[in-house]
C-alpha cells in the first residue's frame, strides 16, 4: 500500500488546520454561508437532510486495517455507529456535527486518510478494479496509475475550478470492474499488439446522471511515460471549452458530445502536441518509487486448490455456496480474493456498523497481508486469502452477519442512499433495495436466476449508477408522490451500454412485482446457461414490455 | 438566503439546519410571543395568515444572518390530529428521519427528550 512521504503528511496536516481555522471564522461571523460553504465541500461537509455528511475519500478503494479500524472509532465516537461505502469506494458518515469535523479530520490525517476530492468541481478521487494487484486476467496493477493521478491532480492550481466535477478510473484488466466507460475518464492499461507493451486506452466523455454517455476512446495506445502530459491535454481542452452557463451542460461529455468524437481528438491531440511533455510527465524514478509501495505481498508457496478447503466445502454446503459466489481466483496459486458481502437481506446496501468493520479490520490484518478495498457496489475486499483459511473467516464473518452469499446476485442491490438521507433525492432508493431483497430472498431461487445486477438511483444524478444495471430504477417525484422508473439492459462491464425505458413510473408497492415479472420472462425464455443479459440481448425488450405492462395495468 | 421568493401556501412552517450540529431544528413561539428554535416538530408555530408567515421569514433571516441556522425555509402542513405534517414527502422526511432506521431521527426522539428534559 502507499504510504504517505513527508509532503503527503504536510498536506493533510495544513489541510486540517485550515479548515479548523475555517470553521472557527464561520462560527464567529468572519465567514458567511456562501463564504464557507465551498470550503466545507472542499473538505467533504456536505449538508443533508437531517445533518451534515461527512464523505472520506478512500483512495481507489484501497484501506488498511488501522484506516478501517480508525473509521470504525470516528463512527462509534462522532457518529451514529456505522458509515456507508459508496458507488465511488469512499465511505459517508451521516450524522457528524460541524463542530467535530476539524477533530474528525484530525484522526483521519493519523492513518494518511483525508476528506479532499470528495466534492466540488476538482478531479475526484480516483477509482480503480477492487481486485487490483491480483485478479488473474489483469495485465497490470492499475493503482500506481490512480496513485500518480491523486498526486498529479490534488489541488492542482490550473484544474481545481473546473466547470464541473471530474471523475476518473483506472482499471488493468480485461474485465472491467471499475465502470471506466461510465467516467469522464477512463483508463484501461493494455498491451500493444505488436510492441507488446502496456500502454493506456483512453476514453473520454462517459457518464450517467441526467445525459447517461459511454465514454468515447481518444487514444487506443497510449504510452505510460505520456499519461500526465495527454490527461493534462484532455483537461484543458475541457477546461477551456467546457460550458460553464449551465451546470447541467458542464460535464465533459456534453462537450464531447457538442464538439464530436473526431473534432475533441484533433483539440486534444493539438494541444498534447503543443505541451512541453518531460515538463508534465512523472519522473520515472517517482513513478518507480510509487508502484514499489503496490508490490505483492510474499504470498506462500501453495497448492493450486486447497485439500482443507475441499474437505471443508464437502461438509458444509452452505460454506461451500459462499465460496463459490463470493470468491475470485486469485494469481498466486492457494489464494483467493474474497469479497465480503454489505448487502446482508434487508439492511441499508453498504451499510457497516463501528463492529463489522473492526471485526473486517481484524480479518484482514490476520488472513490478508492487512490489506482491504471497497468495492464500486458497495462491498468489502480481502484481497490476499489463503483459501484454507476461508471456512474461519467465514464463521467470523457469520457472527457478525456479514456472511451473505449473494455477490453478483439479484440480491446484492447497488442503491444510493436515496431520500432517506440525501438532499438532492427525489424519492427513497434503500427500501426499494430493501423490498426487492425480501422478494428474493430465498437462496436456491437467487441461485436459479444468477447474475443480475439490480442498481437504484433515488434521483437522476445517478450515484447508484441505474442507467448500467441489468435492472435499473431510478426514484422520481410525480405529482407529489415517489414514482419508479424501471430500466433494462444496461451494463456496467466493458460491454458498457444504457438501459432502456421499459415503461411508466411504478409505485414503491409496485416496484417488487415488476422486478418479478421481468424476472419471469427471463426464466421462461432463457436458454441453457444463458445469463438475464445475454437473454434481454438475444430476445429483446418486447417480452419483458408486455409482463411490465401488466404491472402497469394491475396498478391503474 | 434560503427563504424562497414565492410563499408557499399557507399553513406553514419553518424549519433550517443547525448550524453547528447540521440537525433539524424549527421555529416555535416562547413566552411573550418571542421566537426560538426547538428540535420538536411537534412544537412547531404554525402560520395560518401573511402576517405570521412574514415573522417567520423575518426570524429566518435573522438567525441565518447570528450564524444560528442555515437553509431556514418555510414548509407548507395540513394539520392532523392537532399537529402540523408537512404536505410533501421530501419535508416529512426531515420531521422523522431515515425511513429505514425508525431508532434514528426525530422519530427516535433524537435531541427531541434533551430539550424536554431541559
Amino acid at each position: 500500500m502507499y504510504r504517505y512521504d513527508e509532503f503527503d503528511e504536510r498536506f493533510v496536516r495544513e489541510r486540517v488546520a485550515q479548515f479548523s481555522d475555517q470553521v472557527s471564522r464561520r462560527l464567529d461571523g468572519s465567514l458567511t454561508e456562501d463564504e464557507f460553504k465551498p470550503l466545507r465541500l472542499k473538505n467533504g461537509v456536505y449538508l443533508q437532510l437531517h445533518a451534515y455528511m461527512l464523505r472520506i475519500a478512500v483512495p481507489y478503494g484501497t484501506l488498511n486495517g488501522r484506516q478501517l479500524r480508525q473509521l470504525a472509532l470516528i463512527g462509534e465516537r462522532f457518529d451514529r455507529g456505522y458509515g456507508h461505502f459508496t458507488t465511488r469506494q469512499n465511505l459517508q458518515f451521516n450524522w457528524p456535527k460541524l463542530r467535530d469535523v476539524p477533530e474528525i479530520l484530525g484522526l483521519l490525517a493519523d492513518v494518511e486518510m483525508h476528506c479532499i476530492q470528495t466534492s466540488g468541481n476538482c478531479i475526484r478521487n480516483v477509482t480503480a478494479d477492487h481486485f487490483a494487484g491480483v485478479a488473474q486476467d489483469e495485465i497490470e496493477d492499475p493503482r500506481p496509475t490512480a496513485e500518480l493521478i491523486r498526486q498529479w491532480s490534488s489541488l492542482h492550481p490550473e484544474f481545481s475550478y473546473l466547470p464541473r466535477k471530474f471523475k476518473i478510473a483506472v482499471t488493468g484488466a480485461e474485465a472491467d470492474r471499475a465502470v471506466t466507460k461510465a467516467h469522464d475518464i477512463g483508463l484501461r492499461l493494455r498491451r500493444h499488439p505488436h510492441t507488446h507493451e502496456v500502454c493506456y486506452e483512453v476514453s473520454v466523455g462517459g457518464g450517467l446522471g441526467r445525459t447517461p454517455m459511454i465514454g468515447k476512446v481518444v487514444r487506443d495506445y497510449l504510452p505510460k511515460a505520456d499519461l500526465l502530459a495527454f490527461l493534462e491535454a484532455i483537461m484543458r481542452v475541457y477546461n477551456l471549452e467546457g460550458r460553464r452557463d449551465n451546470k447541467y451542460k458542464a460535464r465533459v461529455k456534453i462537450l464531447v458530445h457538442e464538439t464530436g468524437t473526431e473534432e475533441f481528438i484533433r483539440r486534444v491531440e493539438e494541444e498534447f502536441a503543443q505541451l512541453d511533455g518531460p515538463s508534465i510527465n512523472a519522473d520515472p524514478e517517482e513513478v518507480a518509487r510509487i508502484a514499489a509501495y503496490f508490490a505483492p505481498p510474499t504470498y506462500e508457496a501453495l497448492p493450486a486448490v486447497s485439500r482443507t478447503l475441499d474437505a471443508m466445502k464437502a461438509a458444509n454446503p452452505a460454506f461451500a455456496r459462499w465460496v463459490e459466489v463470493n470468491t475470485t481466483p486469485h494469481k498466486a496459486p492457494g489464494y483467493t480474493a474474497l469479497t465480503i458481502s454489505l448487502k446482508p437481506v434487508g439492511e441499508a446496501p453498504g451499510d457497516a456498523t463501528s463492529e463489522q468493520m473492526r471485526i473486517v479490520a481484524d480479518l484482514a490484518e490476520q488472513f490478508s497481508h492487512d490489506e482491504l478495498r471497497v468495492t464500486h457496489a458497495q462491498n468489502l475486499v480481502l484481497p490476499h486469502v489463503r483459501q484454507r483459511d476461508l471456512f474461519t473467516i467465514w464463521q467470523r464473518l457469520g457472527e457478525a452477519k456479514l456472511a451473505s452469499a449473494n455477490i453478483g446476485l439479484i440480491t446484492d442491490i447497488i442503491s444510493c442512499p436515496g431520500l432517506d438521507y440525501c438532499a438532492l433525492a427525489t424519492a427513497r432508493s434503500i427500501p426499494i433495495a430493501q423490498a426487492i431483497q425480501h422478494r428474493f430472498a430465498s437462496d436456491t431461487r437467487q441461485r436459479d436466476i444468477g447474475e443480475l445486477n439490480i442498481k437504484i438511483s433515488g434521483c437522476i444524478n445517478a450515484c447508484g449508477h441505474h442507467h448500467v444495471g441489468h435492472i435499473g430504477i431510478l426514484g422520481l417525484e410525480k405529482r407529489g408522490i415517489e414514482s419508479y422508473q424501471i430500466t433494462l439492459g444496461g451494463d456496467a462491464s466493458e460491454n458498457a451500454a444504457i438501459g432502456e425505458i421499459l415503461g411508466p413510473g411504478l409505485a414503491a408497492e409496485d416496484v417488487p412485482d415488476a422486478i418479478e415479472r421481468i424476472v419471469n420472462v427471463y426464466l421462461a425464455e432463457r436458454n441453457e446457461g444463458e445469463s438475464f443479459l445475454a437473454n434481454v440481448r438475444r430476445i429483446g425488450l418486447s417480452p419483458f414490455k408486455a409482463a411490465f405492462q401488466e404491472v402497469v395495468h394491475a396498478a391503474a | 438566503m434560503a427563504v424562497a421568493p414565492k410563499r408557499v401556501p399557507l399553513p406553514a412552517i419553518l424549519l433550517a439546519n443547525d448550524l453547528l450540529d447540521g440537525d433539524v431544528v424549527f421555529a416555535s413561539e416562547q413566552s411573550q410571543g418571542a421566537l426560538a428554535w426547538t428540535r420538536d416538530p411537534g412544537l412547531a408555530l404554525v402560520a395560518n395568515d401573511d402576517t405570521a408567515a412574514e415573522q417567520l421569514e423575518a426570524f429566518a433571516v435573522t438567525e441565518f444572518k447570528a450564524q444560528h441556522v442555515v437553509d431556514a425555509y418555510l414548509v407548507d402542513v395540513s394539520i392532523e390530529n392537532g399537529v402540523a405534517v408537512p404536505r410533501h414527502y421530501r419535508e416529512r422526511m426531515k420531521t422523522l428521519g431515515p425511513s429505514n432506521r425508525p431508532d434514528l431521527g426525530k422519530q427516535a426522539g433524537d435531541g427531541i427528550q434533551a430539550e424536554r428534559r431541559g
